[in-house]
């Protein structure tokens, strides 16, 4: 690292490294060590770094505690499914968050459209097209997504257009849409559900697979690659400083080496012969004389999450709407002054909470392979906690997709690893409250450090 | 309070027969109770600039706020061009050129510059996407030319000095060509160099045929830029007069005791 960071930069950056450095703006710059000097180089989020690094500890001191029990491929592949459901709705609510609102409503709205996702999937449906119909999902998706949409604008527009605060509205949707989802089917749990929706929850059978996983993997990479090579272009045309080159291919590096890792663990991870006898009987397949050598690969509710992160990102990054959020949050006033329609605004964000709510419900009822209308319960806990967590701050304006999800991870693995080592359910909300306010703390430090 | 009317605006007598880039007419502003703006009239003509003076409280940042769409009024007309409109909003505003650089400038903190200065109007991609870099590039060509030495493109404008965040929001007003500029304490942060650099900008802006609206606290800067001064106390019109016909002596006499000075008074008829 410190070589790297003491070569001198790739020849044709090396005036545009210059003004970086000028632009910083910092003084002292002599003093910074070598380690921290290629941090700035790579352009790293450092807030980043410490979030790898306490998720790192906390694996690592639960591996030790369970004598590795928990870094085991089963293990990693079930907090990766675990994780799923909080995760997509943590991406929304970093957008309600740094927008200056609150959405205390998503745990039941999740709980509400489960039900009637349910209701129609096991119930309606059949009855017109038969059980397992192809259709079925489709349908029952199409009709979960647009529920979301339809009751997040509705709370939308009352804390945009009628100006009631965002707290007492969802507040007020938390009561409404958890009672409304007991009366879907007067408390009764659905089940069973269809099959091909299922597959969304990353059972057995909800998984790409091997083969399928090194390719979505490969992909991703060639993504992580294009993606940024196509930004050193743009700024190149307009001679911009750039990061130095070595800084830019650890970058990818790092970020292709996580993607690969990933894959690799979850490839490692076998499917019981039991369940891979079924599946095969299932489809038609031949079953060998030695058995099957099938591996888990990604669970399809994580490729699920993956495709929402990259679209989140993206519209926080590049588009108006994203922008305006952030505007929003920085300034409500001079957003409203630069003649952005706040109220609309308000509306379209706690509409996309509402969709990504139904996404949520999707994998989490698939999961749990029936509705309930608990589902989803103190599940808004979980999502705010997981966005603060990743770094939204409260006060808004602040936040990043991938620390909602990084967050969202951070507290599935305190909570599996705790019932893993056996820690009882009261202890484990005690334990999860405390590090929610320490990580807040942490926070608060390092912002009023790094601000100055 | 001043019981003696407003005289008769003699200042329009030079444009005659020319249409005012800006006409505000019997402008009201009340806020609860309080009459912030009462019954003001005041003019802008192209390429001039028409310095808006009174005490603190006066109504000065109110009543620009009307045209800049960030107030409504209560009563009153707005022309523009000889024409009518109806600003509900800073979208209206900006569609008549109207640019604010408000007193508070009005900035996200948590944005750089480039996304400040384009705020609500960001350059895209023929995708659709914000395009961040050409914005970037436009936003170091603009204030290349306002602010040399500024430097910090990529940092969060919390990040900025008072007077670097003054040529951020002036940079937004001058980049979208403002035809009608309204700015309020453009100065009031600046050092001495950088109120030099906004007295010349001012200077181009106007021999570029932009009318102005000045807002400022300090009269040897508004007597240095401004053709007229329409002044305020309490609300109310005091009165506009040319600049070369006061002395800073009758205008702080306009703005503290809301006195017309005596020579610009018509005779009265015998
Ligand atoms: N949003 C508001 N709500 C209530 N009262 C207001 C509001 N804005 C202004 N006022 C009142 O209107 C009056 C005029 O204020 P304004 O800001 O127009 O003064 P000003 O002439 O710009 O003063 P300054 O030189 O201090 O900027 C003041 O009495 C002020 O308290
Ligand atoms: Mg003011």
């Amino acid at each position: 690292m410190a070589d790297a960071a003491d070569r001198p930069t790739d020849k044709t950056a090396a005036p545009a490294a210059d003004t970086a450095l000028d632009e910083s703006g910092e003084p002292g710059l002599e003093r910074q060590n070598a380690f921290s000097r290629a941090l700035r180089a790579m352009e790293v989020d450092t807030r980043l770094l410490g979030m790898i690094a306490a998720l790192l500890v906390i694996w690592i001191a639960f591996d030790l505690l369970t004598g590795g029990r928990f870094l085991t491929p089963r293990n990693l592949f079930n907090l990766s499914v675990q994780t799923a459901s909080v995760a997509v709705m943590a991406t929304g609510m970093v957008f309600v968050i740094t927008a200056r609102h609150i959405d205390l409503s998503v745990g039941s709205l999740l709980g509400v459209i489960a039900m009637v996702m349910g209701l129609l999937q096991a119930e309606i449906l059949p009855e017109y097209l038969g059980f397992n119909h192809p259709l079925t999902w489709v349908i029952t998706v199409a009709v979960g997504v647009a529920m979301g949409a339809v009751i997040g604008a509705m709370q939308g527009f009352v804390i945009g257009y009628l100006a009631v605060p965002a707290f007492i509205v969802t507040l007020g949707g938390l009561l409404v849409w958890r009672g409304a989802a007991w009366f879907v089917t007067e408390g009764r749990t659905v089940a069973p559900l269809d099959g091909t929706f299922m597959l969304f929850g990353g059972g057995v059978a909800g998984t790409l697979g091997e083969m399928l996983s090194w390719v979505v993997a490969v992909i991703a990479v060639a993504v992580i690659v294009y993606a940024a090579l196509q930004d050193r272009r743009r700024r190149q045309i307009f001679q911009f400083p750039l990061k130095p080159v070595w800084a830019e291919w650890t970058n990818i590096g790092l970020l292709a080496v996580m993607v690969l890792g990933f894959t690799l663990v979850m490839n490692l991870y076998p499917v019981p012969q039991r369940a891979a006898q079924r599946i095969a009987e299932a489809e038609g397949i031949p079953i060998p004389p030695e058995g099957f050598d099938w591996m888990h690969g990604i669970a399809i509710p994580v490729v699920f999450v993956a495709i929402v992160a990259v679209i989140m990102t993206l519209v926080s990054k590049r588009t108006k709407f994203g922008r305006y959020v952030f505007a929003m949050g920085g300034n409500p006033q001079a957003a409203e002054l630069s003649g952005i329609d706040t109220k609309k605004m308000t509306m379209l964000i706690f509409m996309v909470m509402g969709i990504l709510c139904a996404l949520s419900a999707v994998i989490a009822s698939a999961r749990l392979q029936s509705a309930a209308n608990d589902l989803g319960t103190l599940d808004e806990l979980r999502v705010i906690a997981a966005a603060v967590i990743g770094g939204t701050s409260l006060a808004g304006g602040v936040g990043t997709i991938y620390g909602a999800i990084l967050g969202a991870l951070v507290m599935q693995s305190l909570q599996s690893g705790m019932a893993l080592v056996g820690v009882n359910t009261s202890l484990q909300s005690i334990v999860i409250g405390l590090v929610l306010v320490l990580a807040v703390y942490v926070d608060h430090i390092y912002r009023s450090r790094s601000s100055d | 309070m001043n019981a003696h009317p407003v005289p008769r605006d003699y200042t329009l007598d030079d444009f005659a027969g020319q249409t005012p880039l800006v006409e505000m007419r019997g402008i009201n502003v009340a806020f609860g109770g309080v009459k912030a703006v009462n019954d003001v009239d005041c003019t802008l003509f192209p390429g001039e600039v028409v310095g808006l003076l009174g005490h603190n409280g006066a109504g000065k940042s109110t009543l620009i706020k009307v045209l800049s769409g960030a107030y409504h009024m209560n009563s009153g007309e707005i022309y523009i061009r000889g024409g009518k409109v109806n600003i509900q909003n800073a979208r209206d505003a900006r569609e008549y050129n109207v640019e604010t650089i408000y007193q508070t400038l009005e900035l996200a903190d948590n944005l750089d510059a480039a996304s400040n200065l384009f705020l609500g109007r960001e350059l895209t991609t023929p995708v659709g996407a914000l395009d961040d870099v050409k914005m970037e590039a436009e936003t170091r060509e603009v204030m290349g030319r306002l602010n040399p030495n500024f430097r910090k493109f990529s940092a969060p404008v919390s990040a900025l000095s008072g007077g670097q965040r003054q040529s951020v929001a002036i940079a937004r007003a001058v980049y979208f060509n403002a035809k009608i500029l309204i700015m309020d304490e453009p100065t009031a942060a600046l050092g001495v160099q950088e109120t030099a650099m906004v007295a010349d900008l001012i200077r181009k802006l106007k021999s570029e045929g932009i009318g102005i609206f000045l807002i400022s606290h300090d009269i040897h800067d508004v007597f240095e830029l401004a053709d007229r001064l329409t002044v305020m106390k309490n609300g109310r019109l005091v009165g506009t007069v040319k600049t070369k016909d006061v002395s800073e002596d009758d205008v702080l006499g306009m703005i503290i005791l809301g006195k017309y000075p005596e020579h610009l008074l018509e005779p009265v008829p015998a």
